[in-house]
């Protein structure tokens, strides 16, 4: 086993963000696989369904490998994480290279979606104590630049697939090309965060910051046994299916609602929607988790959910007469939805203390898979019932706007039902300083 | 061989180019969206 790369002395905090982006960057592609599925299944004869494969075997990988790889990254460091998400991810795409070369899309689905996966879900949680550690007074900020880059990942890799299966051809050598130059590139760019990477030597890195250890100490066994953590996990689900449920059917929704209207709209409108929308995400991620260090982890979520809940209500309120509200109110939402993802570690920080919060955040993510099952499914369900029953514009939404409205409500109590974590389950002083000595050997 | 009283190494240029590293694909990625973005008003 490895261990921790600790910092040299004069080593600058200012170091770590990068290095945590270069993770976060590239393995936010995932969310610019809708590139590859259309050439994919004109090359290799695939439906839509089957396409679409590679993508959700690799959400799947991203719940489960951080789920039960959580406590190895935090025994491990976060060097050793981001070598594995580098491995993992890239060695991903160059199976996949090899798939599409051969014309053999089980090697896709094994490439991208099972070992890329497993890069996406150790990558994603491989920053996230060290940066806690590094900035014990901006948890949020920190977090949030980090969580921004997931973000924004699928911005930068979606043009810049497009442009290279225009370059290289859409027939399978082609796309075969484009994986393996996606591989080696993302090799190249991770190494980054590889080599930047340091856990702080000392408990206080910063003078005048409070000490990072200090406080309540949960372990990641412990957590998962806590009314806390599940009120977060309802929290975290019901935020994210609410978000989800926009920006899955964004495009088809915004043509849907206004189709009877003096307005309506475009195809490249609609793709300029959902172009704003991802914006919305990314400054979500960074805006309110900044925002969550000054007014506190609790209130923040009172916003995501409160706030959300009524922008549910008045786009269902409103209906077709004003676009512009409707595009305001989904941005805020979207704005919610990345910045609870953002905010999320901080907030189990505040609660379980810095000791395994890498561990807990990984089981928490599973709320995540959750809610991207259950968001796209009672937007599309619901929509597709509607039409089936002869409705057509807004009222296609309402019950669906209607449940969304009740989802946030229900995360909205969940929150308010967070208490600080009861004595009983927090690890002795001892334990901690035993643990922190065998992570710390001589630099 | 560095003691160990003397000033730690400043790391200004080290952290410019993790920055910019970083920073550069992503101010691509911003430009695309932007551009495609104006499409809602435009389009």
């Amino acid at each position: 086993m490895s261990s921790p790369p600790l910092a040299p002395p004069g080593w600058s905090r200012w170091l770590v963000p990068p290095a945590a982006l270069s993770v976060h960057l590239s393995i936010g592609q995932a969310y610019a696989w809708s590139v590859f599925k259309p050439p994919l299944e004109s090359a290799l004869k695939l439906d839509g369904t089957q396409s679409a494969l590679p993508f959700q075997l690799a959400i799947v990988m991203l719940g489960l490998s951080a789920a039960f790889g959580g406590t190895l990254v935090e025994r491990n460091g976060p060097r050793w994480a981001m070598t594995v998400a580098l491995v993992c991810f890239s060695s991903g795409f160059l199976i996949s290279a090899l798939g599409a070369q051969t014309k053999q899309f089980w090697l896709i689905v094994l490439g991208y979606g099972f070992v890329g996966g497993i890069g996406l879900g150790i990558g994603y949680i491989s920053p996230v104590s060290t940066l806690i550690k590094w900035f014990p007074e901006r948890p949020g900020m920190a977090t949030g630049i980090a969580i921004m880059g997931f973000g924004g990942g699928a911005l930068i890799a979606s043009p810049w697939s497009a442009q290279m299966l225009e370059s290289f051809g859409t027939d399978h050598s082609g796309i075969a090309l484009a994986f393996l130059v996606h591989g080696l590139s993302y090799a190249v760019f991770m190494t980054l965060g590889v080599l930047l990477v340091r856990v702080p030597r000392t408990e206080r890195p910063v003078e005048g910051a409070p000490a990072a250890g200090g406080g309540v100490q949960v372990s990641a066994r412990s957590a998962v046994r806590t009314p806390q953590f599940w009120c977060l996990w309802v929290v975290l689900c019901m935020n994210v299916t609410a978000g989800i449920g926009i920006l899955e059917k964004a495009a088809p929704m915004i043509t849907d609602f206004f189709a009877d209207s003096s307005t309506p709209v475009s195809a490249s409108a609609a793709a300029g929607f959902v172009a704003l929308l991802s914006a919305a995400n990314m400054a979500g991620r960074i805006g309110w988790s900044f925002t969550s260090d000054l007014i506190g982890r609790k209130n923040i979520y009172r916003v995501y959910l409160g706030v959300g809940a009524l922008m549910y209500l008045l786009i269902a309120l409103v209906g077709d007469s004003a676009k512009p509200l409707f595009v305001l109110c989904a941005l805020v939402i979207l704005s919610f939805y990345g910045g609870g993802f953002a905010t999320i570690p901080a907030y189990l920080k505040d609660l379980f203390g810095t000791y395994q919060v890498g561990a807990i955040h990984g089981r928490l993510l599973t709320a995540w898979s959750t809610a991207g099952v259950l968001g796209p499914l009672i937007v599309n369900w619901i929509a597709d019932r509607q039409k089936e029953a002869g409705k057509h514009g807004p009222a296609l939404y309402g019950l669906s706007f209607g449940i969304m409205i009740g989802l946030l409500v229900i995360g909205f109590v969940a929150n308010e039902l967070v208490r600080p974590v009861h004595a009983r389950h927090h690890i002795p002083a001892q334990r901690e300083a035993a643990d922190d000595q065998r992570q710390q050997p001589a630099a | 061989m560095t003691s160990d009283s003397s000033p730690p190494p400043s790391r200004r240029g080290l952290i410019a180019l993790a920055w910019l590293w970083v920073g550069a694909p992503l101010a691509y990625g911003l430009y695309e969206l932007v551009h495609k973005a104006t499409q809602l008003f435009t389009g």
